[in-house]
């Protein structure tokens, strides 16, 4: 019997499997990735790891249907001993394979870029971002200690408050400092991450979208209480966050008197009785 | 058994008792948890209250810490004797009364914030006598703070030119020392860690090392029961 041709019949069904997988899991998978919906920069990450997967599906599929194909199709005889031919590479699948993942690769840097300067993705840009969104931002500090975040509001008499409301559909600026350690500010679902490093103030934006609760955690490994510095924060109307800011000025207005004037670090004094 | 038999199985034993050491030490570490104390409990005509009595100095002494004698610890107090310990037990949905003898000099906070009295009944705790919400954090010695609870107290420290300073634990009344009251209403059970906001850690980088970093000096837990 004739040998069929093996790269033709491969070819189809990946391409059959990738035609079908591919708007599959862009449908069914891409709503339900983290981390959710609960700003602009969190939807942005779901988008991004829905073009990533979509992108890396083609990939996978090559490599498993290549992998059965070749189990089923390039099986030993039972009982035979043959030897299969020496392969000494092929230029033509090699130059492809490098072309290609070449292209993917590039392709989803510039993506990548793109995506991050559009407004910052939640992460962390450091003292001086590259770009700054436009328009009215709410300005929020994030302080890490040992073990437990505060924030402070500079435009609300620089009121410290010990746990985070902010206010739906405004972009929010968030210095975020430490004053021992390394820490890592993490709002899961607002899709923020930003290190929090003693003496830097690293800047990153972020647009509640919906009215939520989230959940704030360290990123970093920080010491003994690494682990109890988790928090709900709340994503609240503009009047319930009136409110709650008003309370929070009253509530700790004799803590507010001792607190040194704003600013976006503070070093980290004082340190008596440190080395 | 040849040579080489011999020394595969020589190594592979001397190999294994050091696994099995290092095991021990680890196992050893990671259980090691300072002795749970019970908070003393009366019944009153309003109810059942509790009385958590606790110390703090400077140096915890080679009595109650020959490791580590020189580093900053809070003790206990149970049936009139003092113990090393930061694991301390007080009843669920209860009003517990908390009387700190404050023997440590200040170190300061670090964030200005916490010289706030939180979480306590009424807002306020009693220093000397003396009813307030917030002290100066330039004085601040030590915080019990049980974060999970919403509760934080500042503790003021002990004036460095007082007369009579404590060396090493246990202190008596006779030396310099603060008076430090609060009352918390506890509500369900749990295990809630308590730690120190200020840095304190003599000798250590940035104060947050050491007696910070470890349970039965700044750190502990207030098992609620």
């Amino acid at each position: 019997m004739a040998e069929p041709n093996h790269a033709r019949r491969f070819t189809i069904l990946w391409v059959v499997a990738s035609l079908i997988a591919t708007p599959l899991v862009i449908v069914l998978l891409g709503p339900i990735l983290p981390p959710g919906n609960g700003s602009a920069q969190a939807s942005g990450h779901v988008t991004d790891n829905t073009v990533l997967l979509a992108m890396a599906t083609p990939v996978l599929l090559l490599v498993v249907i290549y992998l059965i194909y070749a189990v089923t199709f390039f099986r030993q005889p039972k009982g035979g001993i043959l030897e299969g031919p020496a392969v000494r590479g092929n230029q033509r699948i090699q130059t492809v394979w490098i072309v290609v993942t070449s292209i993917l690769v590039l392709s989803l840097a510039v993506y990548g870029t793109v995506r991050l300067e559009e407004d910052g993705a939640g992460s962390g840009g450091g003292p001086s971002p590259v770009v700054v969104p436009h328009g009215k931002k709410l300005q929020v500090q994030v302080i890490a200690q040992q073990w437990e975040f505060t924030y402070r509001f500079p435009e609300y008499g620089g009121v410290e408050v010990p746990h985070l409301e902010l206010p739906v559909n405004e972009m929010v600026e968030m210095h975020v400092t430490s004053l021992d350690v390394i820490h890592s500010f993490w709002a899961y679902q607002l899709g923020v991450k930003a290190d929090a490093n003693p003496d830097v103030d690293n800047v990153v934006f972020v647009k509640p979208t919906k009215e939520e609760t989230f959940e704030v955690r360290c990123a970093e490994l920080c010491g003994i209480w690494h682990g109890s510095m988790f928090d709900h924060g709340h994503v609240v109307s503009r009047e319930a966050f009136d409110t709650w800011i008003a309370e929070q000025q009253t509530k700790f207005a004799a803590a507010t008197k001792s607190l040194p004037p704003y600013s976006h670090t503070y070093l980290p004094e004082p340190t008596r009785r440190a080395e | 058994m040849s040579p080489l038999g011999k020394k595969v199985i020589g190594i592979g034993a001397g190999v294994a008792v050091v696994g099995v050491l290092i095991a021990l030490y680890v196992a050893s570490w990671a259980t090691s948890f300072p002795r749970s104390v019970a908070a003393a409990g009366s019944s009153t005509t309003t109810g059942v209250s509790t009385q958590l009595t606790l110390q703090t100095v400077a140096a915890v002494g080679a009595k109650y810490s020959p490791e580590h004698p020189d580093w900053v610890s809070y003790l206990v107090q149970s049936h009139g004797k003092w113990i090393h310990s930061t694991d301390y037990r007080v009843p669920a949905n209860s009003v517990v009364h908390v009387t700190v003898l404050q023997y440590d000099g200040d170190s300061g906070l670090r964030n200005p914030f916490l010289s706030e009295v939180q979480g306590t009944v009424g807002g306020t705790e009693t220093v000397d006598g003396k009813t307030i919400n917030a002290i100066n954090p330039e004085e601040a010695s030590h915080t019990f703070a049980v974060p999970e609870l919403g509760i934080l107290v500042p503790l003021p420290g002990v004036e460095e030119e007082a007369k009579n300073q404590c060396e090493f634990a246990p202190c008596t009344l006779a030396e310099a020392h603060r008076t430090i009251s609060f009352t918390i209403h506890t509500h369900k059970k749990g295990r809630y860690h308590w730690q120190c906001f200020v840095p304190c850690a003599a000798g250590f980088l940035t104060g947050g090392g050491g007696p910070m970093q470890t349970l039965g000096y700044m750190d502990g837990f207030l098992d609620v029961v």
